[in-house]
């Protein structure tokens, strides 16, 4: 089976600020992997280079085999890092518009969780509250059965029993062969659901490596670890 | 089951403690079926792999054992547990005699200490 991601001397610049500087980073199926770097290091800008809203300055990226596009498009499911849902729908329209666009949705999987949270039908995005709005957003994500899920801060701005349902989610809906890549500063709350762990600093990828790895390596979790590397 | 998790440590390792511990106490019982492992990582809130990785050590050192389509159980080889139960105390006792060593205690003071604290609880 092809990796999840692939990228070989990935870089991009934005003018003269380098991005992404050199990156090499391989990630496998059935991974859970958490991009980790302060903010403005470069976890965005690679997400959108996967996602193909951004075009690499030079270098390769290929996402389960395929160059960023329509074909991948339909293999990745992304969460943007802001709310990006219509104001004006309704929870059942999003399922709705989801089943249209993504073949891979899977509407009774979304259906169940959305009847968790206990929405009514006629409740607009627009009145949700930011962090029911941050849940509906990773459902209608985690729904597809996709081949590569793209999270983009999924837990940032959200209280712990939020991040914990969040994470939960996560956990419970990738199947066995697909990977999930998610972007975060909030190491500790990661950590445990995490196999992999990638640094990245100044658009450069310093540390690739198992969580279990690291913590037998240096006796401290990744957190303490992060702190130190990344000391300001 | 009740995770708790140190910093310090793999958290593979810290796995295959707590449930080798819920297996010697009686928390799980000899034969029992256990949960999948999708479903124990989420009770833990772990990854899944990392939760894979402990059941596999359980499994190399007899403490559970997978059956092809009805799921994985703790072994019925009661003296595998007891042997596990027996390194346990082993190890809590060369921890405890590494500490009160350190305070400086020989071995006599030691056991006088036990079996007075062991009075105390008694009558107490």
């Amino acid at each position: 089976m092809d990796n999840c991601l692939e990228c070989r001397g990935l870089t991009k610049r934005f003018g003269s600020v380098r991005a992404l500087d050199n990156v090499n980073l391989t990630v496998r199926p059935g991974r859970v992997v958490g991009l980790l770097g302060p903010n403005g290091s470069g976890k965005t800008t690679l997400i959108k280079l996967c996602n193909g809203l951004l075009t690499p300055s030079d270098g390769a990226i290929t996402v389960c085999g395929e160059a960023p596009g329509k074909r991948s498009k339909a293999l990745v499911s992304y969460l943007p890092d802001r709310c990006c849902l219509p104001e004006w729908m309704s929870a059942k329209q999003l399922m709705d518009m989801y089943a249209d666009f993504y073949a891979d949705f899977d509407r009774a999987r979304a259906e169940d969780m959305m009847a968790r949270l206990n929405l009514s039908d006629k409740l607009l995005v627009g009145q949700m509250s930011k962090g029911t709005k941050e849940k509906v957003q990773l459902i209608l994500v985690m729904s597809r059965r996709a081949r590569l899920y793209l999270l983009d801060e999924p837990i940032g701005g959200v209280d712990p029993a939020t991040r914990d349902y969040i994470l939960e989610t996560i956990i419970r809906n990738y199947d066995e062969d697909a990977s999930v890549i998610i972007s975060t500063h909030l190491i500790s709350d990661v950590e445990n659901v995490l196999d992999d762990v990638v640094f990245i600093r100044d658009g450069q990828v310093t540390l690739q490596a198992s969580v279990d790895d690291l913590r037998e390596q240096y006796g401290k979790s990744v957190d303490a670890l992060f702190r130190e590397v990344f000391r300001c | 089951m009740k995770w708790q998790f140190d910093n310090d440590m793999p958290i593979y390792t810290q796995l295959v403690g707590q449930i080798k511990f819920a297996i010697v106490s009686g928390a799980l019982l000899p034969g029992s079926r256990m949960m999948t492992v999708r479903d124990l990582a989420l009770e833990a809130g772990v990854n899944p792999n990392t939760m894979q990785r402990a059941l596999q050590q359980l499994e190399r050192e007899g403490l559970v054992y997978s059956q092809r389509s009805s799921g994985r159980f703790v072994t019925e080889d009661v003296g595998v547990i007891d042997r596990a139960k027996a390194a346990l105390a082993a190890e809590h006792i060369r921890r405890f005699r590494a500490s009160m060593g350190s305070l400086g205690y020989s071995r006599e003071e030691m056991i006088q200490l036990l079996e007075g604290s062991g009075e105390e609880e008694e009558n107490g």
